[in-house]
């Protein structure tokens, strides 16, 4: 049985560790609320430019059209990016991106595919450079920016848009987790090469009259896919952020309350014990008072 | 008078204005142009320079810096690169 000074120290820490856990919560909670905002408000460039792409494509066809949207043809190399946090201390959250990438990485090289990775984010960058080694291409890590926006989605595009170019990818797929709720983010897999046509934005009714392009509609989709790579990469950054720190407040909020349980079967013990130790001195002294 | 026309300019990071305008004036890449209500479906890549917008009297200034303007029976849509508004002159 530990002694009292000692129970009384035991509790002490954990009373610290809750109070940290508390404030970690807190602070997620209000950065939860600005990722949040910042989430929605980038939700119309893309939903726009995703019935930009849809008008455009219904009308480039064959030949035309640019590898992006059509594909090489082959399949045989995959690029995988996968976007995880830089943090820990959110439960899962990084680990459910991960092992829903890796097993789709497993599963591309046991039929033979060649696959490289870019990951972006430090828990990504940790666990799979220690997996994969020499296939992952390079890695990204989200604090070199103080916020999340344009500038760092932009290199992860470059690269990939560079290594599709170079004929060193076939097909891209972006890993990241989406943001259902606070308390549900889904590891999301996202095909970003050949783009997807969004078969759900409806094409524009035009009552019967033709677009005009300036340049080519072909320019224009040639300038336009690139960038969509770029708004699909920031929107998936950005729900990442929301539900990392979304992530981060469950887990903080189940620590604090572990941690309250904790200090109360604690004290209670606490409590016994001391009860214990001043009936056993009471009796001492009843008994011994008896004696004389 | 005819109606008004519905205009977005949307960045990335957020929708910069949204609104029911009487005029739009953009740089596109083959020139500048205007659009009216009700103005032929036309789809144009933008190059860097100012976007005005035009209600009643009043006129909104936007600095525009890579982008697309999509004009359909809907209305105007650019979507910019990077977009800001340029403190009134």
């Amino acid at each position: 049985m530990a002694s009292l000074k000692e129970m009384r120290s035991r509790i002490g820490s954990v009373k610290a560790t809750q109070k940290i856990t508390k404030a970690m919560q807190m602070v997620a909670a209000a950065k939860l609320k600005r990722a949040q905002d910042q989430a929605v408000a980038a939700r119309p460039y893309a939903t726009k430019m995703a019935a930009v792409i849809a008008n455009l494509s219904a009308g480039v066809s064959g030949d035309d059209a640019p590898k992006l949207l059509a594909g090489t043809g082959s399949d045989q190399r995959h690029l995988i990016v996968v976007a995880s946090a830089d943090k820990g201390l959110a439960g899962g959250f990084s680990s459910n991106i991960i092992r829903a990438a890796r097993k789709r990485i497993d599963s591309l090289i046991a039929s033979g595919k060649d696959v490289r990775v870019i990951a972006v984010g430090r828990k990504s960058r940790d666990q799979l450079t220690r997996l994969y080694g020499k296939a992952v291409v390079k890695t990204f890590e989200l604090s070199e920016h103080k916020t999340i926006g344009l500038p760092s989605a932009q290199p992860i595009a470059e690269l990939i848009a560079e290594e599709f170019e170079e004929g060193r990818a076939d097909v891209v797929t972006l890993f990241y987790s989406q943001f259902k709720s606070v308390i549900s983010q889904v590891p999301t897999a996202k095909q970003l090469i050949p783009t997807v046509v969004d078969g759900g934005a409806e094409p524009i009714d035009l009552k019967g009259a033709v677009y005009e392009y300036e340049p080519s509609e072909e320019e224009i989709l040639e300038t336009l896919l690139p960038r969509a790579i770029t708004t699909q990469i920031l929107a998936a950054l950005y729900e990442n952020q929301a539900g990392f720190f979304g992530a981060q407040m469950s887990a903080m909020d189940s620590a604090t309350r572990n941690a309250g349980d904790l200090i109360s079967a604690l004290t209670l013990q606490y409590n016994r014990s001391r009860q214990a130790q001043i009936t056993k001195e009471l009796i001492e002294i009843i008994s011994g008072a008896e004696a004389l | 008078m005819a109606g008004k026309l519905n205009f977005s300019l949307v960045s990335p990071e957020r929708e910069v204005f949204a609104g029911l305008v009487d005029q739009v004036d953009a740089p596109g890449v083959e020139g500048d142009f205007g659009v009216l209500p009700e103005h032929a479906p036309f789809m144009t890549a933008l190059r860097e320079g100012p976007v005005t917008v035009f209600t009643g009297t009043a006129r909104r200034v936007f600095t525009v810096k890579g982008g697309f303007a999509d004009v359909n029976a809907e209305g105007l849509t650019i979507l910019a690169e990077e977009a800001s508004e340029v403190a009134a002159a």
